[in-house]
């Protein structure tokens, strides 16, 4: 059997959007659904972008993923993305608006650079979930690997299980919620945000303190937790920058060419 | 980058030959160099199967080059035959490589060197039960050229091999075979910072290596410690802090299947495991394209040794 299909979606820059989704509904409550199965990365994407901008379709469900790199990425409009199945790397990166619900698991990567929405994953997430994320709410059911939410700028990352090793490494802003355990070198260099933790801590990072939870943390844990239906463990602890690397210039560019 | 990829049946043989095929050309996309297969096929506690490159195949071929070739061929048939080995079977699927498959009791080390001897020659493979083709290009052409579909064994490791640290060519392609211990097998994704050292080391007890490549001292490594009688587990276990750099290796014996990935567990590996087959690969897209029901899988953490039983 040879296999035709190019992971990185590069071989068919002329690839149409296939036209095979079933459309039922009327107005406002139309839905579609199609099968990725035998489909291309490109193919998928362009299906979703045109079902979702040009039939303007709030509801679209894919069946099928196989585990495909790159899927739902650059959506920005606001509509809910159902996928039936499991994602490769990169999955619903760069998206701003959609609200996406993943039945299986995810590779590497998962909604990196998320401006704003919702990305629920029912089952585990590989390294580097949340990368760069800016906005929106990552949710993981299950474990996520290494390096979780790297160089978070905003936004709030939920993990249900457990997390590797430099979870929250660079964190810049944001928060993350872990409900299990986590690897070593929690927070390593993080800059600002909060990262708080259910289960067992192995190390902390570079630079990385626990803190005191405030009333305004038990809100927040609370409030994030109960709308993803996730229980509220009584013993989350937070960790935030200990500002011992905050070795910057007080004064911005601008300020210093007026003192000179 | 690199793709890996390993499976065990552990219910009884497959059709590992396909199935190793179908995994490594979906990572194609990982490394379009050069594609590797360590496949264990039925064991025979008489008889040897060595998988032998007597010269590589984007080198520069003079008018004498077949010719030459083939007295090499006779030449490592006529060794073979002076150290006692009885020759069962010979097949060549390329002029510049071939199968041979003999009754032999004594010692690898003297046989593998004696072969190697030959100009240009390498052995790619030595055991009861493992057999190793690796060449150019991707790993379904590999396949359709060294007929391995069909191919029937219990486990099976591969490789899709992205040139970063020697050149493009037989003897920088993995798997690498741990020269001169039967059976053992290594596919490596990564780079090894301390690789001169241990090298040196290994030189010093008397391995020789062929390639300029990193990841030919694991299996090495891995086989000697196990030869100095640890278990596989606690070898693999013991590279976690001998070895630096960043590593997501697979090892294959002639019953067993092992991962382990560095501390930083920078490299990827997604792993399906149930009672009956395990799956890895460096992507989920390579487990899929062998199972086709709806499957959960993980990613191992840093640190992490696994070793399955056939």
């Amino acid at each position: 059997m040879k296999i035709s299909y190019d992971a990185r979606g590069l071989a068919e820059p002329d690839a149409q959007a296939p036209e095979v989704a079933k459309i039922e509904g009327e107005g406002s409550e139309r839905r579609a659904v199609f099968d990725a199965a035998e489909l291309s990365t490109r193919q998928i994407n362009s299906e979703l972008r045109r079902l979702i901008y040009a039939e303007e379709i709030s509801e679209v469900t894919v069946l099928n993923p196989g585990a495909k790199h790159s899927i739902a990425v650059g959506i920005l409009a606001r509509c809910r993305i159902i996928i039936e199945g499991s994602l490769g790397y990169f999955g619903c990166g760069l998206i701003d608006g959609p609200e996406i619900r993943i039945t299986g698991r995810v590779g590497w990567s998962a909604a990196e650079n998320m401006m704003s929405g919702v990305v629920v994953i029912d089952k585990n997430a590989g390294s580097l979930a949340g990368a760069a994320l800016r906005g929106g709410d990552l949710v993981v059911r299950g474990d996520v690997g290494a390096r979780t939410g790297i160089d978070q700028k905003g936004g709030t990352i939920i993990v249900g299980g457990n997390a590797g090793m430099m979870t929250g490494f660079m964190l810049q802003r944001g928060r993350q919620i872990i409900c299990g355990d986590v690897g070593g070198g929690l927070g390593d260099s993080m800059y600002d945000g909060a990262i708080y933790v259910g289960g067992k801590v192995a190390s902390l990072g570079v630079d990385c303190v626990e803190a005191e939870l405030t009333a305004d943390d038990h809100e927040f844990l609370s409030r994030k937790l109960k709308i993803y239906g996730m229980e509220r463990d009584a013993s989350f602890r937070k960790f935030v920058c200990g500002q011992k690397l905050w070795n910057y210039d007080n004064l911005e560019p601008a300020e210093r060419k007026l003192v000179l | 980058m690199c793709g890996i990829a390993g499976i065990i049946h552990r219910d009884g043989p497959g059709d590992i030959g396909s199935e190793m095929t179908r995994m490594l050309q979906s990572m194609k996309h990982r490394g379009p160099d050069s594609s590797g297969f360590a496949l264990y096929g039925p064991a025979d506690d008489e008889l040897l199967v060595m998988r032998i490159k007597l010269a590589d195949p984007n080198e520069v071929r003079d008018y004498g080059w077949a010719d030459r070739l083939e007295r090499h061929r006779n030449e490592i048939e006529a060794r073979l035959a002076k150290l006692g080995a009885v020759i069962d079977a010979v097949r060549g699927d390329q002029e510049y490589s071939f199968r041979v498959r003999f009754r032999y009791t004594g010692e690898l080390k003297p046989l593998a060197d004696y072969v190697e001897d030959v100009p240009g020659c390498e052995v790619l493979s030595l055991g009861h039960s493992l057999e190793i083709v690796k060449d150019l290009s991707d790993a379904q052409s590999v396949a359709d050229r060294y007929g391995l579909g069909g191919f029937t064994g219990t486990h099976a490791i591969g490789h899709v091999r992205m040139a970063t640290e020697s050149d493009v060519d037989i003897s920088g392609a993995h798997p690498y075979w741990a020269y001169p211990f039967s059976d053992i097998a290594v596919v490596h994704n990564g780079q090894l910072t301390n690789y001169h050292m241990w090298r040196r080391r290994l030189e010093r007890i008397g391995h020789r290596f062929q390639s300029e490549c990193d990841s030919e001292i694991i299996a090495v490594y891995l086989a000697q410690k196990m030869d100095d009688g640890l278990s596989l587990e606690t070898a693999m276990k013991q590279s976690l802090d001998e070895l630096d750099g960043v590593f997501t290796y697979l090892v294959v014996t002639s019953d067993a299947l092992g991962m382990a990935k560095d501390e930083m567990a920078a490299k990827p590996l997604v792993l399906y495991d149930s009672p009956e087959l395990v799956a890895l690969a460096s992507e989920e897209v390579a487990i899929r394209a062998v199972i086709g029901h709806e499957i959960d899988t993980c990613d191992p953490y840093e640190r992490q040794v696994l070793v399955w039983n056939r």
